[in-house]
């Protein structure tokens, strides 16, 4: 029952600081791509998943896992400590290898947002796929990335997401080494 | 971390052996290991780490809990190439022996080991251990104080 179970980050002060640096540039510049390493991928875990759980996620974090996770939940539980729930409105993160439903998530209240939750979602690729325009805060002029893996409604749940500010769930997405986050605070229109 | 919840018997062995690695020294276990032809080879999952725990006592045993003090914690976790994973949490900061402590644990929850490693390494441990509790003990007896005699002298 042990056989799966892997290392973490191999040098856990600098990965982390520097896995939280690229999260936090990713946040405050919606749609730039960031590069994480020093971790191995943990199937079904990419590295970028990997290190950011890893980074954010602690006992003191509950997290929502996605079913299809589910052969990860050994290898989280060891690593973060986190508390792993099953309802996913009581995650404070919540990890998935495809979107969810995006309003099942705690999306926080009008008197303290920050309690949303932040969802790290593994997808296909942050080069190749379709192309989103990205303006709002934190850019000067809009953005374009490429994203492959979202569902084709994205840009329509999305808007929902983005109309309930200062409600609203943060959306990090992983593939491969790469990452980019989404706040709340961007708009998305689709090219 | 969850692994050791079975049935209470295999949970009471282990509980014995992993206290005894806690308290030997490195080099006691790392020749008790290698007794047995040589170390084994081992992939660190995690650590060998240094942190705090918090300790918390009652008075007297029996009064209500409060926070005594932190102390300096080591834990290291391992696997064998046999995918046996073994745990160790060790008082202080000597991070060799968590990681040996760890790979003692791994070797021991195999059933084709744990004999003999029981005998060439937990046994002259524990036994070693407990020598030097006697001792301890009867020196600390040797300059008992008996606060009834006081008390009687003071009426």
């Amino acid at each position: 029952m042990n056989a799966e179970l892997a290392p973490g980050f191999a040098d856990p002060v600098r990965a982390a600081q520097s896995c939280f640096r690229a999260v936090l540039d990713a946040m405050s510049h919606p749609g730039r791509v960031a590069h994480v390493a020093g971790v191995a991928a943990q199937s079904p875990l990419c590295v970028a998943s990997a290190a950011v759980l890893l980074t954010l996620v602690d006992h003191e974090t509950p997290l929502w896992l996605d079913p299809d996770a589910e052969p990860a939940r050994r290898w989280i539980e060891f690593h973060c400590g986190a508390p792993i729930v099953a309802r996913p409105e009581a995650g404070v993160f919540a990890f998935a290898l495809s979107l969810p439903d995006l309003s099942q998530l705690s999306a926080g209240s009008h008197e303290s947002p920050e309690t949303s939750a932040t969802l790290i979602c593994q997808i296909g690729a942050l080069d190749t796929g379709r192309h989103f325009r990205l303006t709002g805060p934190g850019l000067r002029s809009a953005t374009t990335i490429a994203i492959e893996g979202l569902p084709p409604g994205f840009v329509t749940i999305w808007r929902r997401n983005h109309a309930m500010f200062p409600r609203g769930i943060d959306l990090i997405l992983c593939a491969g080494d790469q990452l980019t986050a989404l706040p709340r605070t961007v708009s998305i229109e689709e090219v | 971390m969850n692994d050791t919840v079975s049935s209470p018997d295999p949970h009471a062995a282990r509980r014995h052996w992993m206290s005894v690695l806690a308290r030997a020294p490195a080099d006691a276990i790392e020749a008790g290991l290698a007794r047995d032809g040589g170390l084994p080879s081992w992939t660190v999952i995690r650590g060998p780490e240094i942190g705090l725990a918090m300790v918390r006592g009652r008075a007297g045993g029996s009064g209500s809990p409060f926070n005594l003090g932190e102390m300096t914690v080591t834990r290291c976790t391992v696997r064998l190439e046999s995918g046996i994973a073994g745990h160790a949490y060790i008082a202080g900061r000597d991070e060799r022996r968590a990681e040996l402590a760890a790979v003692a644990d791994a070797l021991l929850q195999d059933p084709a080991l744990a004999g003999s490693l029981h005998e060439s390494l937990i046994q002259p441990l524990a036994d070693a251990q407990r020598e030097q509790r006697l001792s301890r003990a009867e020196k600390a007896a040797a300059t008992r104080v008996e606060f009834f005699a006081m008390r009687t002298m003071r009426s």
